[in-house]
């Protein structure tokens, strides 16, 4: 492989990587303070990514109802991404008020939350089948796709904003929860949750907090998504959504900086193994095989390190 | 041969040292007690015997075999049961359910005989519920056999988790602050009882205790630690009037 | 006749279902819905025993249904049909109604061994490690299936509905149904059986504290690793029966996670930890699923809304942890008559 087409394959791994990362943060925010896999979060992603279709639609006046005036491509994509994460992060605090917050008042078991929220998962994704069809859609392309070569290598605009933007969310996030009151008070709750409240700090507002961080920033990954591929379906959620899951564990669930290391882990996992298929020798390694290995070696690595990359082992009192 | 013989038992949880230097020889049919102010690291030296913890240094020797590195479950097989210093009996499981599983060291059959329900399986369930019944009728609680052991009493479940320890057929048991949570009447049934136990049962018994009653009252000689360290051992009226175990309790007279 | 109450009962049902079916009373779709309530049952059943008696957090049940399915109909069609993978069949027929049973076996056998290699890894740690694995899992089988093309890959395997339309030829009976009805009998006998024991006890010990379960001496990691394969060999046997299904083929994606969660929601929905809740449970959700087929994809869209409501107002299912007979205290006496109730025998029968 000459080191254009490996740079190539890397830019590609990132772009992917990062979708991941962005995805598995909610995960792992969600984790490191309920303890609970939300397994709704792959679908915010997918309504964050529909909502904002829908909210860049209407700005771009393709609706029947237009605007009075024209706004530049620029102010649409902002106010696409602030709006649908605005509304992302509100559908994620109602769900957890609604769905989970109950049972975990009651005392219910945390399966039972984790059960609740597969549920949710799949309302969210037929919900959207029932109301929009199978179809997939065509996300408006809002940024002006340019292409630049340097070297051999050539890529998109888009998808040094998707990379960028990604490592900007990591950044901003170790800021928050290593530099704000809140920040901190996620990371109390994450290693005792009971005596978080009884130093006056209130755990539902940090479960919110969770919430909304993680949905905004899927409903952020939803619309650089459809901008990078053109096209979103009401399944995305599955399928990216679940690997997702898996990245935040391998990076060490709960662990902020393992998400984005999981997810970027997986991203080159996934390019490197299809890159890989065309070499002589390894053409059976076509793209049908990628999930197949890219679950495999992680399975492997949890095997040997069940904790994940930054993962603590939680020790139990005997 | 003593039954037990600790030497060098040396423990760290990450940095933190929590046992040092702790040795014990206890013979067969001894009665001993482990005190010490809280923290000092009694149940952590449970815990290593018993192979919950693999200690960082020192050896372990039951009955002559080397116990570090087992697995707790083989330790058991091997003649240890006890007793928890907070109840931890299988709350959803009956009573009787409780000390039957601790018959499950002694299990001769398989999943195949459990699953087919052969002879040989009915024929040990048989034996284990009669065992686990007389127990429990000799700490007084067979009539609650049908009942969850969540719903009884704390000290009828105190009794339950000395029925299930002694399921095990143990050699040495250990009791981990028995006399927690009991009321002067629940104590005085206690130091009747772990003698007779001990009689019974033909037992070597080790004990964890703040109650000084109960260690004064039946322990033929106890060591104290403070700090994971020893720091004092000898008979009951030694160990009342040694400075440094007062101190250790009490904290330095201040002149 | 109280002490043969039990098989009583369960002959009667034969009668009702199997010779419903086989005279023509029952028509073919009742007589599906009846397979596929049987499938379910089991499925339900063998996931309860790890995710309800154990505690764990099993999440790819379909996984190891797609193992058993592959295997079981690979055997049949290799066996007895003629195919273009395989070619002509090496059996007669006739061999095939003794056969089937054991290549269920191999089926259930086939998805144990893949359940012995999750669970030595996964048994590790305590925690919700075997979600994650279990979905990789069933991720991976998913994926491995649909690349082997030499077994249809994602178009799909074909074959089972020729063995079994062959079977008929044979001897005219409701064989699937038959064999459904027997896997049905023995997946609850060997769950009840296992369970019941002090060494299926174990298993919720291992629930309730693992740590004291493991200083009471019960050999924690032996025992999960045994349970979680006796569940994953019943999933097998599910799936293997569900290969020869009317419709003919088996392809990957119904066994994908959708499948898993439905058993999952089968398995909360009855209960954790009660054998009867699942089996209603099943019931009641399959007969839930054929009745809303109509609203067609808003079917997904009311389920789910169901459960939520459900977790609500009755977080531990229909059962909760107790079995019908502690509910209906009756129901027991008519059930263990010969053996425990001896010194209480009631009035009347």
């Amino acid at each position: 492989m000459t080191l254009d087409i490996f740079l190539q394959h890397l830019l590609n791994a990132l772009q992917w990587g990062s979708f991941y990362a962005l995805i598995a943060l909610g995960y792992t925010m969600v984790y490191g303070v309920l303890l609970l896999i939300n397994f709704a979060h792959g679908d915010i992603f997918m309504v964050g990514a529909y909502v904002g279709l829908f909210i860049a639609t209407f700005l771009l006046g393709q609706y029947a109802l237009r605007l009075p005036f024209t706004l530049p491509s620029w102010a649409v994509l902002a106010l696409t991404i602030v709006g649908s994460m605005i509304l992302t992060a509100g559908l994620g605090v109602f769900i957890e008020r609604v769905a989970y917050r109950p049972l975990r008042d009651r005392g219910a078991s945390r399966l039972y939350v984790v059960i609740s929220a597969l549920m949710v998962g799949i309302l969210l994704e037929y919900l959207n089948l029932a109301a929009f069809g199978a179809a997939d859609r065509g996300f408006p392309q809002l940024i002006r796709k340019q292409i630049y070569t340097v070297g051999g290598v050539s890529f998109t605009n888009v998808k040094i904003i998707v990379i960028g933007l990604a490592i900007l969310v990591m950044i901003g996030l170790q800021l928050i929860v290593r530099h704000t009151k809140v920040g901190m008070a996620m990371r109390a709750t994450s290693f005792d949750k009971v005596a978080v409240p009884l130093m006056g700090i209130s755990t539902n507002r940090i479960i919110t907090a969770s919430f909304t961080l993680g949905s905004s920033l899927a409903a952020l990954a939803g619309i650089m998504f459809g901008t990078a591929y053109e096209v979103i379906s009401f399944d995305m959620g599955i399928f990216v959504g679940w690997k997702a899951f898996i990245c935040a564990v391998v990076g060490g669930i709960g662990d902020i900086r393992g998400a984005m290391v999981g997810g970027f882990i997986l991203g080159f996992i996934e390019i490197f193994v299809v890159a890989l298929g065309q070499f002589s020798g390894f053409e059976w390694l076509s793209s049908t095989y990628r999930d197949l290995v890219a679950f495999s070696i992680l399975l492997v690595f949890l095997t040997f390190r069940p904790t994940g990359i930054f993962g603590v082992a939680r020790r139990q009192k005997v | 041969m003593p039954l037990l013989q600790i030497s060098g038992l040396t423990h760290f949880f990450g940095g933190l040292r929590a046992v040092h230097g702790f040795d014990l020889k206890l013979e067969e049919g001894e009665l001993v007690g482990l005190i010490g102010p809280n923290g000092a690291g009694k149940t952590t030296i449970f815990n290593l015997v018993c192979g919950v913890y693999k200690p960082t240094q020192g050896e372990i020797l039951f009955n002559g075999t080397n116990l570090v590195g087992c697995r707790p479950h083989q330790v058991t097989a091997r003649g240890i049961g006890r007793t928890f210093q907070n109840i931890r009996l299988w709350d959803q499981l009956t009573v009787l359910d409780n000390v039957r599983i601790a018959r499950h060291s002694k299990l001769r059959y398989g999943v195949a005989d459990s699953v087919l329900r052969t002879k040989r399986c009915q024929r040990e369930e048989e034996d284990i519920e009669r065992r686990a019944m007389e127990l429990l009728d000799i700490f007084g609680v067979a009539s609650h056999a049908q009942e969850l052991s969540k719903n009884l009493s704390y000290g009828e479940q105190r009794r339950v988790e000395m029925a299930r320890a002694l399921a095990v057929e143990p050699r040495l048991l250990l009791l981990d602050e028995p006399a927690a949570g009991m009321n002067p009447g629940e104590i005085d049934q206690l130091l009747e009882l772990v003698p007779f136990l001990r009689k019974q049962f033909s037992l070597t018994v080790w004990i964890i205790e703040h109650q000084m009653q109960v260690i004064m009252g039946i322990c033929e000689r106890i060591q104290v630690i403070d700090f994971g360290e020893p720091i004092a051992a000898g008979t009951p009226i030694e160990i009342q009037a040694n400075p440094r175990v007062i101190e250790a309790y009490l904290g330095k007279e201040v002149a | 006749m109280r002490r043969h109450s039990l098989p009583l009962i369960v002959v009667g049902l034969f009668v009702l279902t199997i010779g419903g079916s086989w005279l023509g009373i029952l028509d073919a779709y009742v007589q599906l819905v009846l397979f596929y309530v049987g499938i379910n049952i089991i499925l339900t059943v063998s996931l309860n025993l790890v995710n309800g008696y154990m505690g764990e957090f099993s999440c790819g049940h379909a996984g190891f249904m797609a193992v058993g399915a592959y295997v079981s109909g690979i055997l049949t069609v290799w066996l007895f049909a003629e195919d273009s993978v395989f070619g002509l069949p090496i059996l007669p027929i006739g061999w095939a109604i003794p056969l089937f049973p054991i290549i269920l076996i191999i089926g259930s056998i086939a998805a144990a061994l893949v359940g012995l290699l999750i669970a030595i890894p996964s048994f590790r740690t305590r925690g919700d490690y075997l979600a994650i694995i279990s979905l990789a899992v069933n991720y991976i089988v998913v994926s491995a299936i649909t690349n082997m093309e030499v077994i249809g890959g994602s178009r799909g395997f074909v074959g089972m509905k020729r063995v079994m339309n062959a079977m008929g030829d044979v001897f005219d009976a409701p064989w699937l149904l038959i064999w459904t009805f027997v896997g049905i009998i023995a997946t609850i006998l060997i769950i009840h059986n296992f369970v019941s024991s002090t060494l299926g006890k174990g298993v919720e010990a291992i629930r309730e504290d693992e740590i004291a379960a493991e200083i009471m001496g019960v050999n924690t990691r032996r025992t999960k690793v045994m349970t979680f394969m006796l569940s994953c060999g019943l999933a097998g046997l599910a799936g293997g029966m569900f290969a020869h299904w009317p419709g003919g083929y088996i392809n990957p994606l119904m066994f994908f996670i959708l499948r898993s969660t439905e058993v999952m929601v089968m398995v909360y929905l009855g209960g954790m930890g009660s054998i009867s809740g699942s089996i209603i449970s099943a019931i009641l959700f399959t007969v839930l699923l054929e009745w809303l087929r109509p609203l067609g994809v808003f079917k997904w869209v009311v389920i789910p809304l169901l459960f939520i409501v459900m977790m609500l107002y009755r977080p531990q299912g229909i059962m909760g942890s107790s079995e019908l007979t502690d509910v209906l205290p009756r129901l027991q006496t008519l059930l263990r008559a010969d053996k425990e109730v001896k010194d209480n025998a009631p009035a009347s029968d």
